[in-house]
């Protein structure tokens, strides 16, 4: 029993997320090789080679696969696929988009987003928003996964892999015309040990720059939103946590301003710790919070940089 | 040109699922249902495509019970024009929601299918993705903007860190993305014309296509409870508790 598990990658950097998804892997088979999807990234390829356990790094580039083009990344992934039993993929916007192509090229079903490895065959997915989690048996031979990252931690480092090429692929009736990435020097969302929220509350972007920005930049956290937030223009769409953005699960969770609808509560409800501040002392966000402040975020916020400049942050 | 539009009758999203007490799913008896809020964006794309005169006929396809069809009569009051209902009973899978919506498809000769990127009850984000692959067509997931001209489609995606614009030939499959639009109401006038609007019914044997279950539902059980949390009165002492839950 073989298994396949397929980079997160940017062309240059190796993603924390297929270290997470390479513990999965392992859950299922001691056989684990890894797949860098990209151009011109042999880096990503030397650095996955290192994850101790894998026992052979497999390096397909073209055009289409450094621009993440679903057609030619299912493609490149269906040419390996008779090699091997499982097919694991980082459930990232990229992961997500050609893991389904592959399931059905294979006719297979694929299983979306797992949190648990029960065995070989069995898993454990979240569905309804995270309400309830649903324990499921494949009946299929080959098996088609995507891997909740935060779900699981993070393989170590100490492998010595070898790195060889393979085919790539073409992007078919699909032409990459830009990109436009949101610049920031702040942890990334999904992978930081601590993060701070935003919501509707702040009342407009430069209030939410003002306040939220400082307290994350203290902290050496991440910067999240709500919903709320990124569709009123305070913050950039990426930032949004939630069922339908990332779904992050850090150390320590600072939601302010933010109610708690479901939909926020089932991107960040598994935050080892979760503070939160808001005026409204009925807030749902309150039930799941560890440490809630009822109190206005302008007078709260200030004081809290006060009390972490006191403990010496 | 045509545009086909899947639609999902699920929870309405603001009931919180609650779990059997048998662990056998959700308990759906008596809970509000309505149109997955992902096909409404979709649903209203292919409107606003017609309203610009790209599309000429926008068709409504969902898969479910017989109350389905009340999903479809709300997708023809914001501008559908006619629909078909497949029935089933069983709760299919998306390969086989996949593969039946490819049957529409070669039955239908659309040139855009539009539809949401996930349903909020499986949480699956797949049908489009493998339906576009089944087809042999291009897709373009989690559109935020979609600019159709002629023979292809420009389409601006949200990726995790930014956006991403392609270019895909037309036909293809595109998944709406929550930013793409704001879904309009359906006004009573319009509310009383869908109810005239044809609605073909059709059930899944005819389709000739092999919907059997690949994953058996072992269980559903509730998340861990988080343990109740206490409410602290001052900053200083948030950043004490913190402090002493090592987290800072």
């Amino acid at each position: 029993m073989a298994v396949l598990v397929i980079a997160d990658n940017d062309n240059a950097h190796l993603r924390d997320a297929t270290h997470k998804t390479v513990t999965a892997a392992q859950k299922i088979s001691g056989d684990v090789d890894v797949l860098v999807l990209g151009k011109g990234a042999k880096a990503v390829a030397d650095a996955a080679a290192k994850i101790a356990g894998v026992r052979k790094v497999l390096l397909a580039e073209s055009d289409a696969l450094g621009h993440g083009i679903a057609e030619a990344q299912a493609d490149a992934v269906l040419a390996l696929a008779g090699n091997y039993d499982a097919i694991l993929v980082p459930a990232t916007s990229g992961g997500k988009n050609f893991a389904p192509r592959v399931a059905a090229k294979l006719d297979v079903a694929p299983i979306s987003d797992i949190v648990e490895v029960v065995s070989a065959d069995t898993f454990t997915r979240p569905i309804y928003a995270g309400n309830a989690l649903e324990t499921i048996q494949s009946s299929d031979a080959k098996k088609v996964i995507t891997v909740r990252p935060t779900a699981f931690a993070a393989a170590a480092e100490g492998g010595s892999a070898s790195v060889e090429s393979v085919a790539g692929a073409d992007a078919g009736k699909t032409r990459f015309v830009s990109e436009e990435m949101v610049k920031s020097d702040r942890p990334e969302l999904a992978a930081a040990k601590i993060v701070v929220s935003g919501g509707r509350a702040m009342g407009s972007a430069e209030e939410f720059q003002r306040v939220i920005e400082p307290l994350a930049d203290k902290l050496g956290a991440a910067v999240g939103a709500s919903r709320a937030a990124v569709d009123a223009g305070y913050a950039p769409n990426d930032y949004q946590v939630g069922q339908t953005g990332k779904v992050v699960a850090p150390q320590l969770y600072v939601a302010i301003g933010i109610s708690g609808a479901i939909q926020h509560l089932a991107g960040m409800k598994d935050s080892k710790v979760i503070v939160a501040i808001n005026k409204d002392a009925d807030a749902p966000i309150f039930q799941v919070a560890d440490y809630g402040l009822v109190a206005d975020y302008k007078t709260a916020v200030p004081e809290l940089m006060d009390a972490l400049s006191a403990a010496g942050k | 040109m045509k545009v086909l539009v899947p639609v999902k009758r699920v929870i309405d999203y603001n009931v919180k699922a609650r779990v059997k007490a048998d662990q056998t799913g959700v308990d759906l008896a008596n809970v509000k249902m309505s149109m997955n809020p992902f096909c409404e964006i979709a649903v209203e794309e292919a409107v606003r495509l017609k309203e610009k005169g790209v599309a000429t006929e926008v068709v409504i396809v969902s898969i479910g019970p017989a109350q389905a069809q009340e999903t479809i009569r709300t997708a023809l009051a914001m501008g559908g024009d006619r629909g078909i209902l497949i029935t089933s009973d069983a709760d299919l899978e998306p390969l086989a929601v996949a593969k039946l919506l490819a049957a529409v498809v070669a039955e239908e000769n659309p040139n855009l299918v539009v539809m949401g990127k996930q349903a909020i009850d499986g949480d699956n984000n797949a049908v489009g993705q493998m339906l576009s692959a089944l087809l042999g067509w291009p897709q373009a997931t989690y559109a935020s903007a979609l600019e159709v001209s002629g023979s292809t489609a420009k389409v601006t995606r949200e990726v995790d860190g930014g956006l991403q614009t392609l270019d895909v030939d037309l036909p293809a499959v595109i998944t709406a993305d929550l930013r793409l639009n704001e879904p309009r109401y359906a006004s009573l006038p319009n509310i009383m014309k869908a109810k005239k609007k044809e609605i073909a019914t059709k059930a899944v044997a005819d389709y000739g296509v092999d919907v059997a279950p690949r994953l058996k539902v072992l269980k559903v059980t509730e998340p861990p409870k988080r343990s109740a949390g206490v409410k602290v009165e001052t900053a200083a002492d948030l950043v004490s508790k913190l402090n002493t839950a090592g987290v800072l």
